[in-house]
Protein backbone atom coordinates (compact mmCIF):
# COMPACT_ATOMS: atom_id res chain seq x y z
CA UNK A 1 0.00 0.00 0.00
CA UNK A 2 1.58 3.55 -0.80
CA UNK A 3 -0.09 5.25 2.16
CA UNK A 4 0.06 3.91 5.55
CA UNK A 5 -3.10 3.08 7.02
CA UNK A 6 -5.09 5.08 9.19
CA UNK A 7 -5.70 3.04 13.13
CA UNK A 8 -7.45 4.77 15.43
CA UNK A 9 -7.90 3.41 18.99
CA UNK A 10 -7.64 4.46 22.56
CA UNK A 11 -4.93 5.02 24.45
CA UNK A 12 -6.14 3.83 27.20
CA UNK A 13 -9.21 1.93 28.61
CA UNK A 14 -10.75 0.02 31.63
CA UNK A 15 -10.67 -3.18 32.02
CA UNK A 16 -13.84 -4.52 30.73
CA UNK A 17 -14.78 -1.74 28.60
CA UNK A 18 -16.12 -1.75 24.80
CA UNK A 19 -14.21 0.38 23.06
CA UNK A 20 -14.56 1.33 19.60
CA UNK A 21 -11.37 0.72 16.77
CA UNK A 22 -11.31 2.59 13.38
CA UNK A 23 -9.21 1.80 10.16
CA UNK A 24 -8.99 3.49 6.97
CA UNK A 25 -6.98 1.38 4.32
CA UNK A 26 -5.82 3.10 1.44
CA UNK A 27 -6.17 1.05 -1.65
CA UNK A 28 -8.05 0.71 -5.31
CA UNK A 29 -9.64 -2.44 -4.40
CA UNK A 30 -9.30 -2.79 -8.02
CA UNK A 31 -12.81 -5.44 -8.64
CA UNK A 32 -11.15 -7.25 -11.83
CA UNK A 33 -14.22 -6.67 -14.09
CA UNK A 34 -13.44 -2.99 -15.39
CA UNK A 35 -11.29 -2.61 -18.36
CA UNK A 36 -7.88 -0.61 -19.93
CA UNK A 37 -8.51 1.87 -22.56
CA UNK A 38 -7.24 -0.94 -25.11
CA UNK A 39 -10.20 -3.46 -23.91
CA UNK A 40 -8.04 -5.50 -22.00
CA UNK A 41 -9.17 -6.59 -18.60
CA UNK A 42 -7.45 -5.16 -15.59
CA UNK A 43 -6.95 -7.92 -13.34
CA UNK A 44 -8.43 -8.30 -9.80
CA UNK A 45 -6.34 -6.70 -6.99
CA UNK A 46 -8.42 -6.10 -3.84
CA UNK A 47 -7.60 -6.12 0.01
CA UNK A 48 -9.92 -9.63 0.47
CA UNK A 49 -8.48 -10.26 4.47
CA UNK A 50 -8.73 -7.87 7.29
CA UNK A 51 -7.58 -8.71 11.08
CA UNK A 52 -7.03 -7.46 13.64
CA UNK A 53 -5.26 -9.69 16.61
CA UNK A 54 -3.53 -9.49 20.12
CA UNK A 55 -0.68 -11.59 21.42
CA UNK A 56 -1.74 -13.70 18.08
CA UNK A 57 -4.95 -14.62 18.84
CA UNK A 58 -7.62 -12.97 16.07
CA UNK A 59 -9.92 -10.21 18.05
CA UNK A 60 -11.82 -9.43 14.78
CA UNK A 61 -11.60 -10.58 11.24
CA UNK A 62 -12.93 -9.69 7.70
CA UNK A 63 -12.87 -11.25 4.33
CA UNK A 64 -13.52 -9.02 1.41
CA UNK A 65 -15.16 -9.00 -1.94
CA UNK A 66 -14.63 -6.99 -5.04
CA UNK A 67 -18.00 -4.93 -4.23
CA UNK A 68 -16.03 -3.38 -1.29
CA UNK A 69 -15.19 0.05 -2.46
CA UNK A 70 -11.38 1.44 -2.74
CA UNK A 71 -10.52 2.83 0.78
CA UNK A 72 -12.02 0.37 3.25
CA UNK A 73 -13.20 2.20 6.56
CA UNK A 74 -13.75 -0.38 8.89
CA UNK A 75 -14.73 0.18 12.19
CA UNK A 76 -15.73 -2.51 15.49
CA UNK A 77 -15.42 -2.88 18.75
CA UNK A 78 -13.80 -5.16 21.51
CA UNK A 79 -13.60 -5.60 25.00
CA UNK A 80 -10.53 -3.94 26.55
CA UNK A 81 -8.95 -7.17 28.45
CA UNK A 82 -5.24 -6.82 28.84
CA UNK A 83 -2.60 -4.34 28.13
CA UNK A 84 -0.74 -4.31 24.67
CA UNK A 85 0.16 -4.55 21.57
CA UNK A 86 -2.84 -4.67 19.21
CA UNK A 87 -1.80 -5.90 15.37
CA UNK A 88 -3.68 -4.76 12.67
CA UNK A 89 -3.13 -6.65 8.86
CA UNK A 90 -4.42 -6.44 5.48
CA UNK A 91 -3.79 -8.67 2.78
CA UNK A 92 -4.15 -8.17 -0.21
CA UNK A 93 -4.68 -10.52 -3.51
CA UNK A 94 -0.55 -11.01 -4.75
CA UNK A 95 -0.20 -11.75 -0.74
CA UNK A 96 1.32 -8.36 0.53
CA UNK A 97 0.51 -7.88 3.72
CA UNK A 98 0.29 -4.59 5.83
CA UNK A 99 0.50 -4.62 9.26
CA UNK A 100 0.18 -1.61 11.46
CA UNK A 101 0.48 -2.24 15.48
CA UNK A 102 -0.61 0.16 17.74
CA UNK A 103 -0.35 -0.23 22.05
CA UNK A 104 -3.25 0.15 24.56
CA UNK A 105 -2.62 0.30 28.28
CA UNK A 106 -5.82 -1.41 30.08
CA UNK A 107 -6.12 -0.45 34.13
CA UNK B 1 -30.21 80.09 10.59
CA UNK B 2 -27.24 81.53 9.37
CA UNK B 3 -25.34 81.47 5.70
CA UNK B 4 -22.98 78.97 7.76
CA UNK B 5 -25.30 76.32 9.02
CA UNK B 6 -27.88 76.43 5.69
CA UNK B 7 -24.73 74.93 4.06
CA UNK B 8 -23.45 72.77 6.42
CA UNK B 9 -27.46 71.34 6.13
CA UNK B 10 -27.07 71.02 2.23
CA UNK B 11 -23.40 69.32 3.05
CA UNK B 12 -25.22 66.58 5.21
CA UNK B 13 -28.76 66.21 3.07
CA UNK B 14 -25.94 65.71 0.45
CA UNK B 15 -24.29 63.13 1.82
CA UNK B 16 -27.50 61.27 2.55
CA UNK B 17 -28.74 61.20 -0.68
CA UNK B 18 -25.35 59.90 -1.66
CA UNK B 19 -25.32 57.55 0.50
CA UNK B 20 -28.78 56.47 0.00
CA UNK B 21 -27.59 56.09 -4.04
CA UNK B 22 -24.94 53.83 -2.83
CA UNK B 23 -27.22 51.57 -1.35
CA UNK B 24 -29.56 51.81 -4.23
CA UNK B 25 -26.72 50.96 -6.51
CA UNK B 26 -25.60 47.70 -4.11
CA UNK B 27 -29.25 46.83 -4.47
CA UNK B 28 -29.39 46.83 -8.17
CA UNK B 29 -26.11 44.79 -8.33
CA UNK B 30 -26.95 41.83 -6.48
CA UNK B 31 -24.40 39.20 -5.56
CA UNK B 32 -23.74 36.60 -8.94
CA UNK B 33 -24.03 33.80 -6.46
CA UNK B 34 -27.59 34.85 -5.85
CA UNK B 35 -28.92 35.38 -1.78
CA UNK B 36 -26.98 32.88 -0.19
CA UNK B 37 -23.63 31.59 -0.61
CA UNK B 38 -23.22 27.69 0.15
CA UNK B 39 -21.11 24.89 -0.93
CA UNK B 40 -21.77 21.42 -1.77
CA UNK B 41 -21.35 20.47 2.02
CA UNK B 42 -25.17 21.68 1.91
CA UNK B 43 -26.43 19.45 -0.70
CA UNK B 44 -24.66 16.60 0.36
CA UNK B 45 -26.43 13.28 1.70
CA UNK B 46 -26.15 12.80 5.62
CA UNK B 47 -23.76 9.76 4.90
CA UNK B 48 -21.14 11.96 3.03
CA UNK B 49 -21.29 15.11 5.32
CA UNK B 50 -20.29 12.57 8.50
CA UNK B 51 -17.46 10.70 6.18
CA UNK B 52 -16.13 14.98 6.04
CA UNK B 53 -16.93 15.73 9.87
CA UNK B 54 -14.88 12.76 10.76
CA UNK B 55 -11.26 13.36 9.81
CA UNK B 56 -10.63 10.10 10.34
CA UNK B 57 -13.13 8.54 8.41
CA UNK B 58 -12.41 11.29 5.48
CA UNK B 59 -10.73 8.53 2.84
CA UNK B 60 -8.47 11.42 1.86
CA UNK B 61 -6.64 11.75 4.70
CA UNK B 62 -4.54 8.86 3.93
CA UNK B 63 -3.31 10.71 1.02
CA UNK B 64 -2.23 13.99 3.33
CA UNK B 65 -0.63 11.68 6.17
CA UNK B 66 1.89 10.50 3.50
CA UNK B 67 2.30 14.20 3.02
CA UNK B 68 2.63 15.43 6.32
CA UNK B 69 6.17 12.58 5.61
CA UNK B 70 6.83 14.80 2.46
CA UNK B 71 6.69 17.69 3.74
CA UNK B 72 9.31 16.66 6.84
CA UNK B 73 11.66 14.93 4.43
CA UNK B 74 14.59 16.40 3.12
CA UNK B 75 14.61 16.58 -0.62
CA UNK B 76 16.88 18.41 -3.62
CA UNK B 77 19.81 19.26 -4.45
CA UNK B 78 19.91 22.16 -1.51
CA UNK B 79 18.93 19.37 0.91
CA UNK B 80 16.17 21.25 2.29
CA UNK B 81 12.39 19.80 3.51
CA UNK B 82 9.42 22.42 3.91
CA UNK B 83 9.85 22.53 7.14
CA UNK B 84 13.03 24.02 7.14
CA UNK B 85 11.44 26.96 5.89
CA UNK B 86 7.83 27.07 6.84
CA UNK B 87 8.44 25.42 10.50
CA UNK B 88 6.02 22.34 11.37
CA UNK B 89 2.83 22.87 9.24
CA UNK B 90 0.42 23.55 11.69
CA UNK B 91 3.37 26.12 13.36
CA UNK B 92 1.04 29.22 13.46
CA UNK B 93 4.13 31.49 13.55
CA UNK B 94 5.77 29.61 10.84
CA UNK B 95 9.19 28.98 11.50
CA UNK B 96 12.00 31.32 12.11
CA UNK B 97 11.15 32.87 8.72
CA UNK B 98 7.74 33.52 9.93
CA UNK B 99 6.30 32.13 6.83
CA UNK B 100 2.80 29.82 7.92
CA UNK B 101 0.89 27.40 6.59
CA UNK B 102 -2.30 29.09 8.25
CA UNK B 103 -4.27 30.70 5.89
CA UNK B 104 -2.76 30.09 2.67
CA UNK B 105 -5.19 28.15 1.04
CA UNK B 106 -7.71 31.08 1.48
CA UNK B 107 -5.49 33.31 0.51
CA UNK B 108 -4.66 32.24 -2.70
CA UNK B 109 -4.21 32.08 -5.73
CA UNK B 110 -1.96 35.56 -5.51
CA UNK B 111 -0.02 37.38 -8.27
CA UNK B 112 3.46 36.14 -9.32
CA UNK B 113 5.34 38.80 -9.96
CA UNK B 114 7.71 36.32 -12.08
CA UNK B 115 5.29 35.02 -14.30
CA UNK B 116 3.28 38.42 -13.72
CA UNK B 117 0.42 35.37 -13.97
CA UNK B 118 -2.08 34.33 -10.90
CA UNK B 119 -0.26 31.63 -8.93
CA UNK B 120 -2.30 28.72 -7.07
CA UNK B 121 -0.93 26.43 -4.15
CA UNK B 122 0.20 24.05 -6.51
CA UNK B 123 2.35 25.65 -8.52
CA UNK B 124 3.83 27.21 -5.52
CA UNK B 125 4.86 24.06 -4.52
CA UNK B 126 6.52 23.57 -7.30
CA UNK B 127 7.85 27.08 -7.47
CA UNK B 128 9.33 26.39 -3.84
CA UNK B 129 10.93 22.81 -4.92
CA UNK B 130 12.53 24.25 -8.22
CA UNK B 131 13.42 27.26 -6.86
CA UNK B 132 14.52 26.66 -2.91
CA UNK B 133 14.26 22.99 -2.68
CA UNK B 134 16.20 22.52 -6.15
CA UNK B 135 14.18 19.26 -6.78
CA UNK B 136 11.84 17.82 -9.32
CA UNK B 137 8.53 19.65 -10.00
CA UNK B 138 5.64 17.20 -8.81
CA UNK B 139 3.40 16.35 -11.79
CA UNK B 140 -0.21 18.39 -11.13
CA UNK B 141 -2.46 15.52 -10.05
CA UNK B 142 0.06 13.41 -8.89
CA UNK B 143 -0.51 11.41 -5.01
CA UNK B 144 2.49 13.95 -3.67
CA UNK B 145 0.95 16.96 -4.56
CA UNK B 146 -2.82 16.27 -4.24
CA UNK B 147 -1.87 15.05 -0.69
CA UNK B 148 0.23 18.26 -0.07
CA UNK B 149 -2.21 20.52 -1.33
CA UNK B 150 -4.52 18.68 0.67
CA UNK B 151 -1.83 18.97 3.76
CA UNK B 152 -1.86 22.69 3.23
CA UNK B 153 -5.87 23.01 3.31
CA UNK B 154 -5.71 21.84 6.44
CA UNK B 155 -4.63 23.72 8.11
CA UNK B 156 -7.00 27.11 6.59
CA UNK B 157 -10.00 25.09 7.63
CA UNK B 158 -13.08 27.22 8.64
CA UNK B 159 -10.73 30.20 7.51
CA UNK B 160 -12.74 32.44 5.70
CA UNK B 161 -11.95 32.72 2.03
CA UNK B 162 -10.35 35.79 0.48
CA UNK B 163 -10.05 38.05 -2.45
CA UNK B 164 -10.22 41.75 -3.27
CA UNK B 165 -9.37 40.67 -7.17
CA UNK B 166 -12.34 42.98 -8.11
CA UNK B 167 -10.72 46.16 -7.06
CA UNK B 168 -9.32 48.12 -10.44
CA UNK B 169 -6.09 48.57 -8.26
CA UNK B 170 -5.43 44.79 -6.96
CA UNK B 171 -2.89 43.15 -8.94
CA UNK B 172 -4.95 40.15 -9.91
CA UNK B 173 -7.44 42.43 -11.43
CA UNK B 174 -6.75 41.58 -15.16
CA UNK B 175 -6.81 38.01 -14.62
CA UNK B 176 -10.27 38.29 -12.55
CA UNK B 177 -11.63 39.81 -15.66
CA UNK B 178 -10.14 36.91 -17.51
CA UNK B 179 -11.83 34.56 -15.54
CA UNK B 180 -15.48 36.37 -15.70
CA UNK B 181 -15.32 36.63 -19.32
CA UNK B 182 -14.65 32.89 -18.96
CA UNK B 183 -17.23 31.71 -16.70
CA UNK B 184 -20.22 34.02 -18.18
CA UNK B 185 -18.56 32.36 -21.84
CA UNK B 186 -20.45 29.53 -24.12
CA UNK B 187 -18.63 27.05 -25.18
CA UNK B 188 -18.36 23.37 -26.13
CA UNK B 189 -21.16 22.03 -28.82
CA UNK B 190 -24.00 22.04 -25.46
CA UNK B 191 -23.12 25.64 -26.19
CA UNK B 192 -22.94 26.50 -22.26
CA UNK B 193 -21.09 28.65 -19.90
CA UNK B 194 -20.76 28.06 -16.24
CA UNK B 195 -23.37 30.09 -15.35
CA UNK B 196 -26.06 28.53 -16.82
CA UNK B 197 -25.61 25.36 -14.29
CA UNK B 198 -23.85 27.16 -11.71
CA UNK B 199 -25.83 30.54 -11.09
CA UNK B 200 -29.25 30.50 -13.14
CA UNK B 201 -30.31 26.97 -11.81
CA UNK B 202 -27.84 26.27 -8.52
CA UNK B 203 -29.59 23.89 -6.18
CA UNK B 204 -32.28 22.58 -8.86
CA UNK B 205 -31.47 19.00 -10.56
CA UNK B 206 -29.90 18.17 -13.15
CA UNK B 207 -31.38 14.75 -13.78
CA UNK B 208 -30.34 12.70 -10.54
CA UNK B 209 -27.56 15.51 -9.17
CA UNK B 210 -28.12 18.86 -7.73
CA UNK B 211 -26.26 21.69 -9.13
CA UNK B 212 -23.97 23.31 -6.70
CA UNK B 213 -23.22 26.68 -6.62
CA UNK B 214 -19.50 25.81 -8.45
CA UNK B 215 -17.49 26.87 -5.01
CA UNK B 216 -13.83 26.23 -4.82
CA UNK B 217 -13.44 26.13 -1.49
CA UNK B 218 -13.70 22.23 -0.05
CA UNK B 219 -10.42 21.71 -3.16
CA UNK B 220 -8.95 19.28 -3.04
CA UNK B 221 -11.54 17.04 -2.62
CA UNK B 222 -12.46 13.54 -2.36
CA UNK B 223 -15.05 12.45 -4.68
CA UNK B 224 -16.23 9.08 -4.08
CA UNK B 225 -16.34 9.01 -7.96
CA UNK B 226 -13.13 9.56 -8.33
CA UNK B 227 -12.23 7.28 -5.39
CA UNK B 228 -9.50 10.06 -4.64
CA UNK B 229 -8.78 13.32 -3.59
CA UNK B 230 -8.70 15.78 -6.86
CA UNK B 231 -7.45 18.98 -7.66
CA UNK B 232 -9.88 22.26 -8.66
CA UNK B 233 -8.99 22.12 -12.25
CA UNK B 234 -9.52 18.58 -12.70
CA UNK B 235 -13.22 19.69 -11.50
CA UNK B 236 -12.85 21.94 -14.54
CA UNK B 237 -11.73 19.88 -16.85
CA UNK B 238 -14.54 17.48 -16.03
CA UNK B 239 -17.23 20.15 -16.24
CA UNK B 240 -15.75 21.22 -19.75
CA UNK B 241 -15.65 17.82 -20.66
CA UNK B 242 -19.48 17.61 -19.94
CA UNK B 243 -20.67 20.43 -21.92
CA UNK B 244 -18.54 19.01 -24.67
CA UNK B 245 -15.86 21.27 -24.77
CA UNK B 246 -12.70 20.84 -25.02
CA UNK B 247 -10.83 20.99 -21.69
CA UNK B 248 -7.68 22.85 -20.98
CA UNK B 249 -4.69 21.72 -19.18
CA UNK B 250 -3.64 21.46 -15.69
CA UNK B 251 -2.58 24.63 -14.08
CA UNK B 252 -3.18 26.44 -17.41
CA UNK B 253 -3.55 30.28 -17.85
CA UNK B 254 -7.46 29.76 -18.29
CA UNK B 255 -8.13 27.76 -15.66
CA UNK B 256 -5.51 29.83 -13.36
CA UNK B 257 -7.57 32.92 -14.34
CA UNK B 258 -10.89 31.28 -13.38
CA UNK B 259 -9.83 30.24 -9.96
CA UNK B 260 -8.73 33.48 -9.62
CA UNK B 261 -12.37 35.03 -10.07
CA UNK B 262 -13.92 31.82 -8.41
CA UNK B 263 -12.00 32.63 -5.03
CA UNK B 264 -13.79 36.03 -5.35
CA UNK B 265 -17.60 34.82 -6.23
CA UNK B 266 -16.58 32.39 -2.93
CA UNK B 267 -14.80 35.18 -0.40
CA UNK B 268 -16.32 35.01 2.93
CA UNK B 269 -17.06 31.02 2.74
CA UNK B 270 -15.18 28.75 5.16
CA UNK B 271 -12.77 26.59 3.56
CA UNK B 272 -13.41 22.74 3.62
CA UNK B 273 -10.53 20.76 2.37
CA UNK B 274 -9.89 18.48 1.76
CA UNK B 275 -13.67 18.02 1.43
CA UNK B 276 -15.58 14.81 0.87
CA UNK B 277 -18.14 14.99 -2.18
CA UNK B 278 -20.21 12.56 -4.02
Amino acid sequence: MANKPRVKLPKSAKAGEIVQIKTLASHDMETGNRKDKKGNKIPRLILNKFSCSFKGEELFGATMHPSVSANPYIAFSITAKESGTYDFTWTDDNGEVTKVSQDMSVS
Amino acid sequence: MNFKTIITTIAVLGTGITLAACQMDAYQAPNPNGSELWSGYKTATAETRAMQDDDFANPGMPMVDSAAALYNKKDGEANMSCADCHGAVDDPKGGSKGLPMKGVSARYPVYDADTKKPINVELRINKCRTKYQKAKEYKYESDAMLGMTGLIALQSRGIPMMSTADNPSDELNAAWKAGEAFYYERRGQLNMSCKHCHEDHQGELIRAEVLSQGQSNGFPTYRLKWSKLGSLHRRFRGCNGNIRAEPYGYGSDEYLNLETYLAWRGRGLPMEGPSVRK
